[in-house]
């Protein structure tokens, strides 16, 4: 056991530092945000229950909601392929995977605005059978859905190339046959990967702005997410409805962050 | 239930990891393949289990060939060096995994888990989860669980590889005992030549890929069919010495060796209980070191014609060690000896 001390000396210089730097950059904008809130309170509270705000809440919860489900599915999967299978161009996968860490967010909602925007690729496929993807719900889901992609997969790896394969190595000796293998012994083990990546893709995918507002618009009840929402608020002058949206994703932010405490404990 | 390996090979890239190895462990039998690290023995075993592909070769159990077959198919219990328990399930669950996989019922298979802790010496401790037990008991969970669903070999690799030495001696007599008692066919690796010749009933030498020699442990011990098996077990003496009148001369000291040319230059291989060395002024060696370790003594010596080291163990207190201390001369005898041609030497 490590024991704790009080800080001494060059130590306490060093430890105020670090204090009042947090405070610059953390506590002091969500306190102001709080503040905003609370001097307007009655003005925030009919913001945010007006059919728009909830109608944003509601993309953004929903979109949340399927990628963590597909990244959980794909995450899961995807890792096992990259960890335990060896195949030709498996490191270059690999890379590929985190590409949408690198990129900007605009440009990848610009690169599905060149698949399935006016003149997309897939435009005149997909207005063959009637489903518009550009500036509807369905280009908000893609951009979160890739923005997302690396989350789960590369915590779940992790915990795979930790874990190695004698557990599954035992399993298949004691007869067990690949799927119980995989249901009852790898999946479990992969929990802590999952709620880490599972966190983490909630965040982003709340979080998420500039390729949604690229390939969606924030088009008001339509493709409207609760980022875009803010943003369309910010423009129009509508600061009760901005800062309580801000707050909201703010308090989900720090209570997806307990959460992933909570699991490291 | 026995088992047969028939010209089992297997490479890992380039490197051939085991060469045509073929033996067979009758019914019963408790077998130890025993060689240095990295000389392909979990590699064997592995094969048997079927968690390893061979390249080439078969693998026969009661008269069934297996080598086709799927590791889940095989019925091997595999006891592996690192536990390898399914650490998010309980002591009993762990036990338990190969019957409910195979949908036994629950009644049974409590009754299994039940059986198995009280022989393990477990008792108690099906619901603890494995991060809880010490690495004794850990093993001895290992085993319960190959053992549950009544395999028809038992494969061990390094049982006791990552336990502390006190606990091992512990288990090693265990696993003797549990053996005879549950009527098993077992193999085990170890690199261990102790653990080999204090529990198997035979063992099998294998080095670089390759099967040196089987037997029991005591003809093992005196019967080495190769320079390296005599090299490899026990505490030898290995000494350069020319065959005269059907003896092994080094330094002026000889040792009865068989079936070597007159004139040829060998490795004599000489076991520190197999030399004699009492105190004698006139004798060939001098003393350098007397060590006492436990309930031997071990002399190191110098033989000055020779120009080699020699060291021999006796029993405390033995009357050969009269006398002996460093500095002083010795007389040497070679009781038994083995001796090989040297490699590249002239005749």
């Amino acid at each position: 056991m490590r024991s704790r001390r009080r800080p001494t000396g060059p130590a306490r210089v060093v430890f105020a530092a670090v204090i009042a730097w947090l405070a610059l950059l953390l506590v002091v904008p969500l306190g102001a945000l709080a503040l905003s809130v609370a001097g307007s309170f009655s003005a925030v509270v009919a913001a945010l229950t007006s059919a728009e705000a909830l109608h944003a809440i509601g993309l953004s919860v929903g979109v949340a909601a399927a990628c963590i489900v597909a990244n959980g599915i794909f995450g899961v999967a995807g890792a096992l392929v990259l960890v335990r299978q060896r195949f030709v161009g498996r490191r270059l996968l690999d890379a590929l995977v985190e590409l949408p860490l690198a990129l900007s967010p605009v440009m990848t909602g610009l690169a599905f605005l060149l698949v399935f925007g006016r003149n997309g690729l897939l435009h005149p496929a997909l207005d063959a059978v009637g489903l518009q993807v550009a500036f509807a719900w369905p280009a908000v889901l893609l951009a979160t859905l890739f923005v997302t992609l690396p989350f789960t997969l590369r915590e779940v790896a992790l915990v795979l190339e930790e874990l190695g394969d004698s557990e599954e190595q035992a399993a298949a000796t004691l007869g067990a046959t690949g799927w119980q293998t995989f249901w009852r012994v790898t999946l479990p083990n992969l929990r802590s990967g999952l709620v880490v990546g599972t966190t983490l893709t909630s965040a982003r995918a709340l979080g998420e702005f500039g390729a949604v507002l690229v390939v969606g618009g924030g088009i008001a009840n339509r493709t409207q997410t609760a980022t875009t929402f803010i943003h369309s608020a910010i423009e129009e002058r509508q600061e009760p409805a901005a800062y309580g949206m801000a707050l909201l994703l703010a308090a989900v932010a720090v209570a997806l962050l307990f959460v992933l405490q909570r699991d490291r404990e | 239930m026995g088992i047969r390996v028939d010209h089992l090979v297997k490479n890992f890239g380039a490197t051939r990891v085991v060469n045509d190895v073929s033996f067979e462990v009758r019914p019963g039998e408790l077998v130890a393949l025993l060689g240095p690290s990295g000389g392909g023995k979990s590699t064997v075993l592995r094969m048997i289990a079927g968690l390893e592909t061979a390249d080439s070769g078969e693998v026969w159990l009661d008269g069934e060939r297996v080598d086709h077959l799927h590791a889940r198919e095989r019925q091997v219990g595999f006891v592996f060096q690192h536990y390898a328990l399914f650490r998010h399930m309980t002591v009993g669950e762990n036990i338990a995994f190969g019957l409910s996989v195979r949908g036994v019922a629950a009644s049974e298979q409590q009754a299994r888990v039940t059986e198995l802790l009280e022989v393990m010496g477990l008792r108690g401790l099906g619901d603890r989860m494995p991060s809880q037990l010490s690495g004794g008991q850990r093993q001895r969970v290992a085993l319960a669980r190959a053992l549950a669903p009544r395999p028809r070999l038992l494969l061990l690799d390094e049982p006791f590889g990552a336990v502390d030495a006190k606990v091992r001696e512990e288990l090693r007599r265990w696993l003797r005992k549990l053996h005879d008692e549950v009527h098993t066919t077992s193999i085990f690796v170890t690199h261990d030549q102790d653990e080999a010749f204090a529990i198997a009933d035979r063992v099998l030498i294998i080095s670089q890929g390759r099967l040196e020699q089987s037997g029991s442990p005591v003809e093992i011990l005196d019967q080495p069919a190769t320079e390296f098996v005599a090299r490899f077990v026990g505490d030898v003496n290995v000494l350069t010495g020319v065959v005269r009148d059907g003896r092994a001369w080094v330094g002026g000291v000889g040792a009865e060796v068989q079936g070597l040319a007159e004139g040829a230059t060998v490795n004599v291989v000489v076991r520190a209980y197999d030399l004699k060395f009492w105190r004698d002024d006139e004798g060939p060696a001098t003393v350098r070191r007397v060590m006492t370790i436990g309930d031997r003594v071990r002399v190191e010596a110098w033989l000055d014609r020779a120009a080699a080291p020699i060291f021999a163990q006796f029993p405390r207190r033995s009357s050969l060690l009269h006398g002996v201390e460093a500095g002083c001369r010795i007389a040497v005898e070679i009781t038994q000896a083995r001796a090989w041609p040297t490699p590249g030497a002239a005749e």
